[in-house]
């Protein structure tokens, strides 16, 4: 898989994300969260059956969000790497608010309206953290959403998805639209390595597929037509298999849209030569290996497995049987793949945890319970 | 025990109470109580459609009380010329292939066995927007073993959606997408409007790295498009699409041009020439090449439609025939079953050996279904194509009594623009006499078919041709088939047509479909050039017998003439061989 990943700012970490997104083994969330969508939705079902007394509304909604969706080309094309997405307009200049994706890679994107206006389409500002770009069309009088108007809302509101998923659309056809619920208002439990989103924010979960092929940076709205939220990227579940389709609220994006428009816009992103994208500086770090009597032998590749090179004499670690050559494959109920998701994983631990560790030692595997001590340096 | 579960029932009444307060609505009552409804008035018309063999199938929607039925060529084309269908009864009736449209992925079986099926209305899926409600029926994962359909409820999600060619054919032209739940199994099934009409026919999904389920797209065949095709379906066909004979592409400012036309085509005769500027097709506005090939998608080849073209300022207005999409031999491989599945091997024991099959009924095929399949190439299936011919056939009736006429023909009349005539159709020689116009001359030994009188596009040889037809009928042509309806010269009035050939010369018999009279006939001297249209403005009697006495004859697109015809000379072949 071809990847563009070297024009722009910031690139590195959302291409190095969406490549993983795409290939690597993916988890993004824990399995309470499933459990509440599918109660959410039994919970819901009822209240579906509303829809056909509106149909009039319907259609007099989806006349004027419709307008106000794009569909946008640029780069990809190759397997899995669609070169279309949606996005929507912000500001009656031209103003486009879509996901921060690959598709933006290429120097310029086409960008074509309601009516098949076809534009170019310049980046004005990524925001990688929020999985967010903002476009720009030269145009003027545009429809477009008041992102001030936008609205929060509850599960069990009933929506209505807007985007040019699969490219069904490519001229003047009208963005395609489906029907669905808020099942949870929850927040992405993003966790890198083991699992990864690209965006890590709270999220909308719907039970309808919103987020297909292309379909990242449609909007959602509810039923009279009031914008809700932005429709984030195809996310799976490698370990299951499903997939979740999320949505990201406007009061999320909004503050950093209305920067950028503005011109006063700073990435969160705190430097450049840090290449995590912003989100280390955030990350806890309470814990690491050495706290435990852990050596890893040294994290000099990308992924370089976490096997123990030394155990500290007199520590928790040989106390609890460790041995060196063991290789850590779980820290509790998370896969740890390299030196690097084992570091993060211990800089979450709060003292008087249980720390599970399995490691593979020759061809078995044996299970370590070691408590979190206090550490004097908090 | 028997208080706790009285205890229990109330228990559960007072939950449902309590539950019904809180969706009391009465308008969600209702909608649900209007979905229920509906869905039991249209479940009856639903098939399950099954291969004879027991592998595979899919979905189907009847449509006429005596069995016609539409469902997928792709799902059909699987199962073979005879098959099994299920409906909600709980009856598997047979059903025989009838026509087939590869291209538009569309068939017609007809189930057998009854004439009292029930059958779903058509509806008008142009008049469909996106939001409105649809139910889609039908078998989805061949989950209904007991044949009652499986029902998802869904929104529309756009319209006139073009879907490019998967493999070779299939195109899914001015389709309609729904975000109802459509899965392996609902192919061919019913996309039913909220009021329970049919306007499409469930045929594509979205599929991509999710494996064969629904992701929130999927695709219906629109019932408007399948109307235009269903009478050369019911025709036994392989129907074909059309094409302009024409490309196109965009031009600035959204207008859609003529990039290259085919100088054989009937669009280019009309006047139709590069970097024209179309406006509309068919009635409806282009704005995009999607868009044009959306509308030109939906029609059968051999159709003839509006269409308006700007040329430096100025509009025109054209009525062009539509070529084939297809080469005949490109879609003839199309009928009867795809390559058969190799049987599954099933070892068995010696001493097993055929008792199951010593113990089941044989499920062999009654010999009067046998009957109802006929191969001819070009045809899913010729037997209904013969049906179709003498249904139509009975709009001769009315020139009855040419029979015993088959000698010499002489037809004497004037035109409006005052010219004398005087036509003669003998048996070794055709000829034409004016006093203004040129005069016409065709020898019937053998030599070619030629424009004669000049610029009638052959008046001779179509006058012949309607000799013919009245005085012999069908076994006078080498090639004789009914091919469907169309709006006759791309308006308003709806003709079937049937097909003649004989030696270079091919005519095609229009019949009025709201009284099966014939109005006219159009003759062609060969392939790629116009006809001479003969149209029948008025009937009348000559010598008992009734003849078009006023005939209007175009070719191209010039009037050649309107002739009235005031007295027909007729002799029978033995009183011409005794001369």
């Amino acid at each position: 898989m071809r990847h563009r990943c070297s024009s722009k700012n910031n690139s590195a970490a959302a291409c190095d994300s969406g490549l993983r997104r795409i290939e690597g083994p993916v988890n993004f969330l824990r399995v309470p969260l499933f459990r509440s969508l599918i109660v959410g939705m039994s919970v819901l079902g009822l209240l579906i059956v509303a829809n056909t007394a509106s149909a009039q509304s319907t259609s007099e909604t989806i006349a004027s969000v419709s307008p106000k969706v794009v569909k946008i080309f640029g780069a990809g094309g190759s397997k899995n790497l669609y070169a279309y997405g949606s996005g929507f307009l912000v500001s009656p200049q031209g103003h486009i608010v879509t996901v921060w994706s690959h598709i933006l890679d290429s120097d310029t994107v086409s960008v074509v309206l309601n009516d098949g206006r076809r534009f170019e389409g310049k980046v004005v500002a990524p925001e990688p953290p929020l999985d967010l770009a903002v476009l720009k069309i030269e145009a003027e009088g545009l429809p477009y959403f008041d992102l001030n108007q936008a609205i929060s809302v509850g599960p069990g509101t009933r929506v209505l998805g807007f985007s040019n998923a699969f490219k069904v659309a490519t001229g003047d056809e009208p963005v395609s639209v489906i029907h669905g619920v808020v099942a949870a208002k929850t927040s992405l439990a993003a966790r890198r390595g083991a699992f990864e989103s690209p965006y890590t924010g709270p999220v909308y979960v719907v039970d309808a597929v919103t987020n297909n092929a292309g379909a990242a940076g449609g909007v959602l709205t509810t039923w009279d037509g009031r914008l809700v939220g932005m429709i984030g990227k195809e996310l799976r579940n490698t370990q299951t298999n499903t997939w979740l389709n999320y949505v990201m609220p406007i009061s999320e994006l909004r503050e950093t849209v209305e920067q950028i428009i503005s011109g006063r816009f700073n990435s969160k992103k705190p430097d450049d030569d840090d290449d995590e994208g912003g989100l280390t500086k955030k990350r806890p770090n309470r814990y690491d290996a050495a706290d435990f009597g852990i050596i890893t032998i040294p994290d000099v590749v990308a992924r370089t497995p976490a096997y123990i090179d030394r155990i500290l004499p007199g520590s928790l670690a040989e106390t609890a049987g460790l041995h060196p050559n063991d290789l850590i494959l779980f820290v509790g109920e998370n896969l740890v793949q390299t030196c690097h998701t084992l570091k993060d994983e211990l800089g979450r631990l709060e003292s008087g945890d249980q720390l599970k560790i399995v490691v593979r030692r020759d061809d078995k595997l044996v299970s370590v319970v070691i408590s979190v001590p206090k550490k004097m340096t908090e | 025990m028997k208080s706790l579960s009285g205890l229990l029932s109330i228990l559960t009444g007072f939950i449902v109470i309590s539950g019904g307060a809180f969706a009391a609505e009465p308008a969600v009552l209702q909608a649900e109580q209007t979905r229920t409804e509906i869905v039991k008035k249209v479940a009856p018309t639903v098939v399950a459609i099954f291969s004879s063999d027991g592998n595979g199938g899919g979905s189907g929607v009847l449509i006429s009380p005596d069995g016609y039925a539409l469902s997928n060529y792709h799902v059909t084309s699987a199962c073979g010329d005879f098959m099994k269908c299920g409906l909600n009864d709980g009856v598997l009736y047979d059903a025989v292939i009838v026509g087939i449209d590869p291209t538009g992925d569309v068939a017609l079986i007809k189930l057998l066995g009854r004439d009292d099926f029930p059958s779903a209305p058509l509806g008008d899926s142009d008049a469909l927007v996106a939001g409105d409600w649809t139910y889609a029926l039908g078998n989805p994962f061949l989950l209904a073993t007991d044949f009652q359909p499986t029902v998802t409820f869904g929104m529309v999600s756009g319209v006139h959606r073009y879907q490019y060619p998967a493999g070779t054919f299939l195109e899914y032209t001015d389709c309609i997408q729904v975000d109802t739940s459509i899965n392996p199994g609902n192919s061919g099934g019913p996309l039913f409007n909220a009021a329970g009409e049919l306007v499409g026919i469930n045929g594509r999904i979205a599929v991509e790295k999710r494996g064969r389920v629904n992701v929130g797209a999927g695709y219906a065949i629109s019932i408007n498009q399948i109307k235009h095709f269903m009478d050369q379906l019911r025709g036994g066909h392989i129907v074909d699409h059309a094409t302009l004979g024409a490309t196109v592409r965009s031009g600035p400012d959204r207008i859609v041009l003529v990039d290259s036309i085919l100088e054989s085509s009937d669009a280019y005769r009309r006047g139709l020439r590069e970097d024209d500027e179309i406006i509309s097709f068919a009635g409806r506005p282009i704005g995009s090449v999607n868009q044009f090939k959306n509308i030109l998608g939906i029609y059968p080849k051999g159709w003839s439609l509006p269409l308006v073209y700007r040329r430096d300022g100025k509009k025109q207005e054209i009525i062009v025939e539509l070529p084939a999409l297809h080469g005949r031999s490109e879609l003839a491989p199309s009928a009867g079953p795809k390559t058969p599945r190799p049987h599954r091997h099933q070892p068995k024991s010696p001493d097993e050996k055929d008792s199951a099959e010593a113990k089941l009924p044989k499920d062999e095929l009654p010999a009067e279904y046998k009957k109802l399949f006929e191969k001819k190439a070009g045809f899913a299936n010729y037997y209904f194509n013969k049906q179709e011919q003498q249904r139509v056939l009975a709009g001769l009736v009315p020139f009855a009594g040419w029979q015993d006429a088959a000698g010499k023909w002489t037809l004497s009349g004037k035109s409006a623009d005052g010219d004398n005539l005087q036509i003669k159709l003998f048996p070794q020689a055709l000829s034409a006499q004016f006093t203004k116009r040129a005069p016409g001359l065709q020898k019937l030994d053998d030599t070619d078919f030629l424009d004669e009188p000049p610029g009638s596009g052959g008046l001779l040889a179509a006058l012949y041709q309607f000799k013919l037809l009245l005085t012999e009928g069908a076994p006078a042509f080498t090639e004789f088939s009914y091919y469907g309806s169309q709006p006759l010269d791309g308006r308003a009035t709806t003709v079937d047509v049937l097909i003649t050939k004989k030696s270079t010369i091919e005519c095609r018999w229009y019949f009025r479909v709201t009284d099966g009279a014939l109005v006219g006939f159009d003759s062609y001297l060969g392939p790629d050039v116009d006809g001479c249209e003969i149209r029948f403005l008025q009937l009348g009697d000559f010598q008992g017998r009734r003849f078009p006495n006023r005939l209007s004859v175009r070719y191209g697109d010039t009037q050649y003439g309107v002739f009235d015809l005031l007295s027909i000379e007729t002799t029978s072949l033995s009183e011409t061989s005794k001369q």
